[in-house]
């Protein structure tokens, strides 16, 4: 069931996944130092912090982000924006732009350097008050921002 | 006569802003009273040491007149305008600011009486606009006469009435009002007897906490209590020696009174808060005003509701007693973040009262369905790896016996319990119009939300449910939240569809014209 809904999805900008890689190589970083030092210090025998520090670094910063892009999806409709994301958690939210209270696009340093941008809607909702879109290409972004604009009516809730 | 004079200043537009009653600010003096304790103590501290008694009075005059001082240049420098897009608060007496609610973005204006504000007439007046921090303004002390008229003015000027309309008009809310719903003392009192509270004792605790420097012994020493009992001739020993039944009776009162002080806290709390407790329905919504020292009267608009809660519990619930309250974006007070339109009724006063607020009651339970029982089994067994670790660390660690441990399974009966008790009283469904989420055995609460309000909808399987093939429904609530949980992705989905279909179709529509 899930998998036919996935077909009729648009997939993110693959340019996510490279960003994705380098944003989680450098917040994991610190804790590979810190495996380093432990390795320096000699309090076990070698190898036995490094080496799976190293790959569950290699795991989570190279082969996690092409998954995760894998599961991520929208639909941009015309009236609605419906997001698609998670395997282990899957997530599928539907938000009509009538009940859209204000939109951002958000670029990050790393996002700026691929044309990247994460457009998120807020709702008046405490559920999902915030839903975000990451790995847009900033263009589209800006065009989904303007189309959602649009629509949204004048009237307050 | 005060009020045509407003009316006329009204007609001239707002360039001059508008002050507070000047008896506010004696009020908001006794009232922030304690607050000077500790100033005072420190001024009074610096001064011990001079060794002249006559400074202590002088040093508490001091100290209280910088604080009316100080009252008396923030209320100098407080204004507000009413304009005709939004009213403005001007204050602060080195850093300025200047706040303007747009009418269209206030939630909910409401006026609070507390007793020396109530006995000098004045008022305190509280908009909200549901952004987050809390009280968005607050012009606390106005007449009553200023805080109706204010009140009946954002009414007006928000539904677009021309002003000019809106300042003839007499300035009298009531005049389309008619009760709803009312609490008589009889009412309110059976309402107390099921609000049972041992808070007290926590009250009393956090107290002796607070100021156990005060205090001349050490209020959590048992030996001191013991000591006290025995300067009055009682001793832990004659107590241990009066024989099993002596002890059961002494036991037997204790309980007795500590259940006497819970009922009596609650029929207490219950008649300060709910004393006349009244609900109008106006043209626009709703009108509450309750309580005994602190009066309060706060603004429910019909098309601000989200969604209706009805609440009961096990014992109430036998005696056909309910609670109703409204979910919407504005905060109904500290404690409660909803709209109590009857906190208790019977189930026929609820209906016609969310009938009022164009929620209709669900047509029998048969409409609504059970959650598939998976769910909650999947839960239970997840339990049992925690109990299995448990049981072998002890066999291991603790050399117990492999019988015994074995009786730790026994614990399993508890949630066992619990989650076949969450089964049985939950319940979600839909019609053309609304959806409805029952759940909760101690407290019961239905959900009620008209499908049209619904913010957005997320369907949500974690790794277990995903291989069960069930799933979870999340709808965006203005002001709260409703979960249907335990339901086949296929039924989720189709849900969803509904609901989605009908409020983008409305929206959209509304585009197009």
């Amino acid at each position: 069931m899930t998998e036919n809904i996935a077909t009729e999805l648009t997939p993110l900008d693959p340019a996510f996944v490279t960003t994705t890689r380098i944003a989680t190589a450098i917040g994991l970083l610190p804790f590979v130092t810190g495996a380093a030092v432990l390795e320096v210090a000699h309090v076990a025998p070698p190898g036995s912090f490094i080496v799976p520090m190293l790959l569950f670094y290699v795991f989570v910063a190279f082969t996690v982000p092409a998954r995760k892009y894998r599961h991520w999806g929208y639909d941009m409709g015309t009236d609605r924006l419906r997001i698609v994301r998670g395997y282990m958690f899957y997530r599928d939210t539907i938000v009509p732009f009538g009940r859209i209270q204000h939109i951002d696009v958000d670029q990050g340093p790393i996002d700026r350097r691929y044309g990247l941008a994460t457009l998120t809607v807020h709702t008046a909702g405490n559920h999902n008050s915030k839903v975000a879109l990451p790995g847009l290409a900033n263009a589209d972004a800006l065009a989904m921002r303007e189309a959602i604009r649009a629509a949204i009516r004048q009237d307050s809730l | 006569m005060n009020e045509t004079v407003d009316a006329v200043e009204d007609l001239t537009p707002a360039v001059e802003g508008e002050r507070l009653h000047i008896s506010g600010l004696l009020v908001g003096f006794v009232s922030g009273l304690p607050q000077l304790v500790f100033p005072m103590v420190a001024a009074i501290f610096g001064v011990r040491k001079a060794d002249n008694p006559v400074l202590i009075p002088i040093v508490i005059a001091v100290v209280l007149l910088f604080s009316l001082f100080f009252r008396w240049l923030a209320w100098l420098r407080f204004q507000y305008f009413v304009g005709e897009q939004d009213i403005r608060v001007e204050k602060g007496i080195l850093n300025r600011t200047a706040r303007s609610i747009p009418y269209a973005r206030i939630q909910d204006v409401s006026i609070e009486q507390k007793p020396l504000a109530r006995m000098m007439g004045l008022g305190e007046v509280k908009f909200e606009t549901g952004g987050g921090d809390g009280d968005d303004a607050k012009l606390s002390f106005v007449t009553l006469a200023e805080a109706n008229r204010l009140r009946t003015l954002i009414r007006s000027r928000k539904a677009g009435v021309a002003v000019a309309a809106a300042v003839d008009a007499p300035v009298d809310v009531e005049e389309d009002a008619y009760p709803i719903f009312a609490m008589d003392g009889k009412r309110v009192f059976a309402f107390g007897l099921y609000s049972f509270s041992l808070v007290i004792f926590a009250v009393l605790g956090g107290l002796a906490q607070q100021f156990d420097f005060l205090l001349p012994f050490d209020f959590w020493d048992v030996k001191h209590w013991i000591g006290l009992a025995e300067e009055r001739g009682v001793s832990v020993n004659q107590i241990n020696g009066v024989g099993l039944f002596a002890q059961l009776i002494l036991a037997f009162g204790a309980v007795t009174s500590l259940i006497f002080i819970g009922f009596a806290t609650g029929v207490v709390r219950t008649i300060l808060r709910e004393h006349g407790f009244r609900l109008d329905q106006t043209a626009k919504g709703f009108r509450r005003r309750r309580g005994l020292f602190t009066l309060t009267d706060v603004i429910m608009p019909t098309h601000r509701v989200q969604a209706a809660l009805v609440q009961t519990g096990p014992f109430r619930k036998r005696r056909g007693w309910h609670g109703l309250k409204f979910v919407s974006l504005a905060q109904d007070s500290k404690q409660e973040a909803n709209y109590v339109a009857a906190p208790f009724a019977t189930l026929d006063e609820v209906w016609r009262i969310a009938q009022a607020a164009a929620i209709a009651a669900p047509d029998g339970d048969e409409r609504l369905q059970k959650g598939v029982a998976t769910y909650w089994l999947t839960q239970l067994v997840l339990i049992v790896p925690v109990l299995l670790t448990a049981m072998a660390a002890l066999v291991i660690f603790a050399d117990t016996p492999m019988g015994r441990t074995t009786l730790l399974l026994l614990l399993l009966l508890l949630p066992g319990a619990f989650f076949w008790l969450d089964w049985r009283q939950y319940r979600f469904g839909l019609d053309d119009h609304q959806l409805y989420v029952k759940r909760g055995w101690w407290r019961q609460q239905m959900t009620i939300a008209p499908q049209l309000k619904v913010q957005s909808v997320e369907i949500a399987q974690g790794p277990l449910s995903r291989r069960q093939g069930l799933a979870s429904l999340r709808f965006g609530m203005a002001g709260g939240t409703m979960e249907m949980i335990a339901l086949p992705l296929a039924t989720a989905v189709a849900i969803r569809d509904a609901v989605m279909e009908k409020v983008a179709a409305v929206d959209y529509s509304a585009i197009r014209s």
